[in-house]
C-alpha cells in the first residue's frame, strides 16, 4: 500500500513560553523552538506500521518554507521511505483552502492508495484533510483511532463525543485524519536524524506542481487572520482547604452539585 | 613392611586392577569437562569486545580483597560466614583432592613441598577443613531447605524455585567431604590395628570420628572401606566438576575470573562499543544490545557467575517497590538464554534478524525501571555488573525507537532547549534575581570571568522548589569569599540520566555544547550541588578543570575557619542524612556531608540502618522523574519509614532530585508536620554565621 502522510512543522507547544508580538497579530516567533505537530507522528507511525504489516511504503510530504525540511527528515529517521518538500514563495501565508490545493497537486504526480492528515495541527483549523478529500473527490473520515486493512477496504474506528466508539467501513483510496492515541509513536535521536541526513528530499514549487500561484498564495486566501490574543484569566479556579478528608468530601459535593457524579 | 591396606593404585576388583579405573575416571572426567568448557566459552567469543586486561595490580588487589578475603560476604553475616568456611575449606582441600585423584593411579605422587612435615601439617589443615566444610554444609542445607530466607524465593513469573539444586550440590560437597574423611580413616585404623605408624589424625576433626569408631573394624572390611571411599570420592569429585557448569554453581570456577575482570570504576557507563572513539560513533551500524551476542564476554561471565545468593535484589529498591525489576533474574535469564542456545549437546541456535532480547526474555519495563542506583552491584560478592547492561538494552531500545512515551517529551525537550521541561534557555538563570541585592551571581553568558564555575544544572535552574539549593549555595560560596559564576543560558543539562537511559548521541551533544562553554568561561575549577552533574561532569566529560561537590567545599571551608555556623541547639530535631546514590556509591562521598552536619553545633544526628553504601534510592533523578513506573510503592515512602524508624524527623540529603522525591514521598506517607527534609546547603545556609 502507497500511504502518503502530510505533516506541518509547528512552534512546540509544550516547550515554548506563546507571548503576543508587539504588533499583536501574531505570537512572538523569537526564541521559538518549533517540531512536529504531534498529530502527525502518530499519523506516521500507524502508516508505518500498516506497510509492515500489508507491504508498500510511506511518503511524508510537507507544505512549508525550507525549515520544514527538518520536520520531514525527523519522520523519515522514523522509518518513512521518502520524503517531499512542497516550497514556494507563493505559498506563504495560504489559508487551509490554499494548503488542500497544493497537496492535491502533489497528490496527484504520485499514486498513493491512503492519505493521512493529522486530526489538526497545534496552529491550525483542522480543515485541510477534509478539503484535501473533498478536492480529490475520495471518502474522507476524520479523528480516526483505529485501522485495520481490509483487501481494498479499511475498517476504521473514531471516537466520538462522549467516549463511545464508531466503527465504519471505508473504500480506497481516502483520507483519514488521524488522531493521538491510535498507536504509540516510535521515538527518534539525533542518531536517527542523521543516518537520514544525506537522503535528498525534492522540493517542488507551485510550477512544478502546475499550479498558478496567484490561485494559491496570500491573494486567494479566502480567510484572513485579523486579532490574535491570550484570553484573560477568568476566575473560575477555587482551592479547597482543610483536611485531606475535608478536601474530598467537598470534592465530591461539589461534583455532585454540578452533574459530575449522580 | 606391607601397607596396612593396599592402596587404589595397588588393590584389585575382581582381577582388574583398580588403578585402570582411577586412571579412567579422571581421564574421562576431564574430556567430558573440556567439552563442557568449550560449549560455554563458544558465546564468549561471538560476543562484544571489552578490554579488561588493563590495570592489572589494581585487578589483582580486588581479586586478593573480593575473592581470596570474600570481603562484601559478612555483609550477610550468617549466609556469609557459611560461605566463608565452604570457600576457604574448597582452597585448602583443592590440594588434598587433586593429589588423592592422583594417588589412584600414581601411588607415591604428592605436590612438590608436601612429602615432607610441610605435609603432616597441610593435613592436620585439611582434616580440620573437611570437618569444618561438612558442618558449614549441613547448616547451609538447613538455612535453605527449613528456614528459606525470603531472598531466594523464586517470584512465579521467573520460573522454578532453585532449593533443590542447592541442597543437592551440598549433599555433593558433603559427600566428598565423608568420603575422603572416610578414605583417610580407614588407613589409619588398619595401620593403628597393625601397630605400623599412623598419619597423625586430628583430634575433633572428621577423619579422627570416623578412625575412632572403625577402629576395632576387621581388616577386610576397612579394606573395602578404603577402596569404596576413594571411588565415590573420584566420581563424586569428576561429577560435580562437569555439573558445575550447568548451573548456579559455575560460579565456583568462573568467580575467580568475574572477580579479576570486574569493574574497577564507579559511577561510570560503558562505552557504545569498547574500541570505538565518541566521534566514530555515527559509524556504528547499531547501538546498545539488542541481541544476545551484542553483550561483552564479561557480561556473558556475569550470568555464568551469578550464584543466585538474591544479595543484588535484595538491596534493589526496584524490586523492594515491586516494580518489574529484580537484578538477580537479569542474570539468571541471561544465563538461561545462554545455556538454552548454546546447547552442550547440538548446534548454536541462531535467532532471525529481527530478534530481540527485549520482548523474549527481558521486558521493556523490566529495563526501564532501574535508576542506576548501584546497590546490587555494591553487593555482589561477585562482583557482576548490572548498570552498564540497563544501558546497554536501554541504547538497543532508544535505537529501535522503542521508549516510553513518558520519556519522549523530556527527551525531546532536552534536545531542543537543553532541559527536560523545555523551559526557555535564558530563564536559566531565573533563580539569581530573588537574590541579586543580597548575593550577586556573575553570569560566564554575560562575559564576567571568576576563579570557579557554578554548575547549577537543570532541576536546580527551573523547579520553583529546587531554585531554594541553587540560592543557598550562592549564599554559601558568596559567604565564603569565593569569586564564582554561573553559565546561565549557555548551561545544557548535565546529561548524566540522558546517557543512562541510553540516549547516547543527545549525552554527547550536550555534552559537546557543555564542555565548550565551561571551557570558555576559562575558570580554575567547578563545582556543583547536584550530585548527578557531578558524577556526569566527573564520569562522563573529559579535560574539565577539577569538579568538587559543594559538601567537599562546605567541608574545607569549615574546617579552615573561613564559614562559621550558628548554633542548632534546642531546635528539638533529629535529623538523619540520606546517602544520594549519586554522591555515595557512585563517588564514595559519605565522609563530607556528615562532618558538615557535625559541625552545626548542637544537632542531633541519627543514622538510618540503610546509610553509606547500602543507602536507599530515593526514587532516581534525572529522567527518572518523567517515567511512569509500575508500582506498588514509592521507593521515597519506604525511605521516609527508614528514617522515621531511626527517630528522625529531619531527613537531610545533598540532591535536588532526592529532595523532589523526598518531599513527595512525605506527602504521600501522610508525615507532614511530622517529618521534613532538607537539602544540606539549605540548612548550611540558614544555619551561616552573620
Amino acid at each position: 500500500m502507497e500511504i502518503l502522510v502530510c505533516v506541518k512543522r509547528v512552534p512546540d507547544t509544550s516547550e515554548n513560553e506563546i507571548e503576543l508580538n508587539g504588533a499583536g497579530n501574531d505570537i512572538d516567533r523569537d526564541d521559538l523552538v518549533y517540531s512536529v505537530n504531534e498529530w502527525d507522528n502518530y499519523a506516521v507511525e500507524e502508516a508505518l506500521q500498516i506497510v509492515d504489516k500489508v507491504g508498500g511504503s510511506v511518503t511524508v510530504i510537507s507544505v512549508g518554507d525550507d525549515e520544514s525540511e527538518e520536520v520531514l527528515r525527523r519522520e523519515m529517521a522514523m522509518g518513512a521511505d521518502k520524503g517531499i518538500l512542497l516550497s514556494d514563495d507563493a505559498f506563504e501565508n495560504v489559508d487551509g483552502r490554499g494548503i488542500a490545493t497544493i497537496l492535491k497537486a502533489a497528490v496527484e504526480k504520485g499514486n498513493y492508495d491512503l492519505i493521512f492528515t493529522g486530526a489538526q495541527a497545534d496552529d491550525g483549523a483542522a480543515q485541510v484533510g477534509g478539503m484535501l478529500a473533498a478536492m480529490l473527490d475520495v471518502p474522507f473520515a476524520s479523528l480516526v483511532n483505529t485501522i485495520e486493512v481490509n483487501g481494498d477496504k479499511l475498517k476504521i474506528g473514531r471516537e466520538i463525543e462522549g467516549g463511545n466508539q464508531e466503527m465504519y467501513e471505508i473504500s480506497l483510496p481516502c483520507v483519514l485524519s488521524i488522531q493521538t492515541g491510535i498507536n504509540e509513536p516510535r521515538y527518534v535521536g539525533i542518531r536517527g536524524i542523521r543516518k537520514v541526513a544525506s537522503v535528498e528530499i525534492p522540493t517542488l514549487g507551485a510550477a512544478d506542481l502546475g499550479l498558478d500561484a496567484a490561485a494559491v498564495g496570500a491573494s486567494a486566501a479566502r480567510v484572513q487572520r485579523t486579532d490574535y490574543f491570550l484570553p484573560e484569566m477568568g476566575d473560575g479556579a477555587e482551592i479547597l482547604e482543610g483536611s485531606t478528608e475535608e478536601i474530598i468530601d467537598k470534592l465530591v459535593e461539589l461534583l455532585k452539585a454540578k452533574g459530575g457524579l449522580k | 613392611m606391607e601397607p596396612a591396606l593396599l592402596s587404589p593404585a595397588a588393590y584389585k576388583f575382581l582381577h582388574i586392577p583398580t588403578a585402570l579405573f582411577a586412571f579412567l575416571i579422571p581421564l574421562v572426567g576431564m574430556c567430558a569437562f573440556t567439552y563442557i568448557m568449550k560449549r560455554r566459552i563458544d558465546p564468549l567469543l561471538k560476543a562484544a569486545p571489552d578490554n579488561r586486561f588493563d590495570r592489572i595490580l589494581a585487578r589483582l588487589w580486588t581479586v586478593a580483597k573480593i575473592w581470596l578475603a570474600q570481603w562484601r560476604q559478612p555483609r550477610y553475616m550468617m549466609a556469609g560466614v557459611i560461605h566463608i568456611f565452604i570457600f576457604a575449606g574448597f582452597l585448602i582441600l583443592s590440594i588434598r583432592s587433586t593429589t588423592l585423584v592422583i594417588i589412584g593411579f600414581w601411588e607415591s605422587f604428592t605436590f612438590p613441598g608436601f612429602s615432607g612435615t610441610l605435609g603432616h601439617v597441610y593435613n592436620v589443615f585439611k582434616d580440620f577443613a573437611a570437618t569444618w566444610v561438612l558442618i558449614a554444609c549441613v547448616v547451609a542445607a538447613i538455612r535453605r531447605g527449613i528456614f528459606r530466607p525470603e531472598r531466594y524465593a523464586v517470584p512465579a513469573q521467573y520460573g522454578k524455585d532453585h532449593t533443590g539444586e542447592a541442597v543437592f550440590v551440598l549433599a555433593l560437597i558433603s559427600t566428598l567431604m565423608i568420603s575422603e574423611s572416610l578414605f583417610e580413616a580407614t588407613l589409619a585404623a588398619a595401620q593403628i590395628q597393625q601397630l605400623q605408624p599412623a598419619e597423625f589424625v586430628a583430634p575433633g576433626t572428621l577423619a579422627w570420628l570416623f578412625r575412632n569408631m572403625l577402629i576395632d573394624e576387621p581388616i577386610a572390611r576397612l579394606q573395602s572401606m578404603h577402596i569404596t571411599a576413594y571411588f565415590i570420592h573420584d566420581l563424586t569429585f569428576f561429577f560435580f566438576l562437569c555439573f558445575l557448569p550447568l548451573g548456579k554453581h559455575f560460579h565456583v570456577i568462573t568467580s575467580l575470573f568475574n572477580v579479576f575482570f570486574m569493574r574497577l570504576e564507579r559511577g561510570n557507563v560503558k562505552p557504545v562499543k569498547h574500541g570505538v572513539s565518541d566521534d566514530q560513533l555515527d559509524d556504528l551500524e547499531s547501538f546498545g544490545v539488542k541481541k544476545f551476542e551484542d553483550f561483552t564476554w564479561k557480561h556473558m561471565l556475569d550470568f555464568y557467575s551469578c550464584a543466585d545468593c538474591g544479595r543484588c535484589s535484595d538491596n534493589c529498591p526496584a524490586n523492594a517497590v515491586k516494580r518489574p525489576l529484580s537484578p538477580r533474574f537479569i542474570s539468571i535469564k541471561g544465563r538461561d538464554y545462554a545455556f538454552a542456545n548454546y546447547p552442550l549437546g547440538g548446534a548454536n541456535v541462531v535467532k532471525d534478524e529481527a530478534y530481540q532480547l527485549i520482548g523474549d526474555i527481558y521486558s521493556e519495563d523490566e529495563i526501564w525501571s532501574c535508576t542506576t542506583c548501584g546497590a546490587c552491584e555494591q553487593e555482589c560478592p561477585l562482583g557482576i555488573e548490572y548498570i552498564d547492561k540497563i544501558v546497554d538494552l536501554r541504547r538497543g531500545m532508544v535505537d529501535e525507537g522503542n521508549v516510553p512515551q513518558s520519556l519522549q517529551k523530556p527527551l525531546g525537550a532536552l534536545e531542543k532547549r537543553g532541559n527536560p521541561w523545555g523551559k526557555m534557555e535564558k530563564k536559566r538563570s531565573e533563580w539569581v534575581k530573588e537574590i541579586a541585592e543580597e548575593v550577586p551571581v556573575k553570569l560566564f553568558e554575560k562575559g564576567a570571568t571568576a576563579d570557579t564555575l557554578y554548575f547549577v544544572d537543570s532541576i536546580s535552574s527551573y523547579d520553583d522548589r529546587m531554585q531554594g539549593i541553587a540560592q543557598a549555595t550562592a549564599r554559601i560560596l558568596s559567604k565564603a569569599g569565593i569569586d564564582f559564576g554561573i553559565l546561565g543560558k549557555l548551561e545544557k543539562d548535565s546529561g548524566n540520566e540522558v546517557r543512562r537511559f541510553g540516549e547516547e548521541m543527545l549525552f554527547q551533544d550536550l555534552k559537546a555544547q557543555n564542555t565548550e562553554a565551561i571551557l570558555e568561561a576559562g575558570v580554575k575549577r567547578i563545582v556543583t550541588a547536584d550530585p548527578h552533574a557531578y558524577n556526569a561532569l566527573r564520569k562522563d566529560y573529559e579535560n574539565l578543570p577539577p569538579v568538587e561537590h559543594i559538601s567537599e567545599l562546605i567541608r574545607k571551608e569549615i574546617e579552615s575557619g573561613r564559614l562559621p555556623l550558628t548554633a542548632a541547639n534546642g531546635d528539638g530535631k533529629v535529623y538523619t542524612y540520606h546517602d544520594p546514590c549519586y554522591l555515595g556509591r557512585h563517588n564514595q562521598l559519605y565522609e563530607d556531608p556528615r562532618r558538615v552536619l557535625d559541625a552545626i553545633p548542637g544537632l542531633t544526628r541519627v543514622e538510618m540502618s540503610r546509610s553509606g553504601d547500602r543507602s536507599f534510592c530515593c526514587g532516581g533523578g534525572g529522567l527518572m522523574l518523567f517515567y511512569e513506573p509500575e508500582e506498588e510503592q514509592r521507593m521515597g515512602v519506604l525511605r521516609v519509614d527508614m528514617a522515621a524508624k531511626a527517630g528522625a524527623n529531619v531527613i537531610v540529603t545533598a540532591c535536588p532530585f532526592c529532595l523532589v522525591n523526598i518531599e513527595d514521598a512525605i506527602k504521600v506517607a501522610g508525615l507532614e508536620g511530622k517529618m521534613e527534609a532538607i537539602d544540606l546547603c539549605e540548612l548550611v545556609a540558614q544555619h551561616l554565621a552573620a
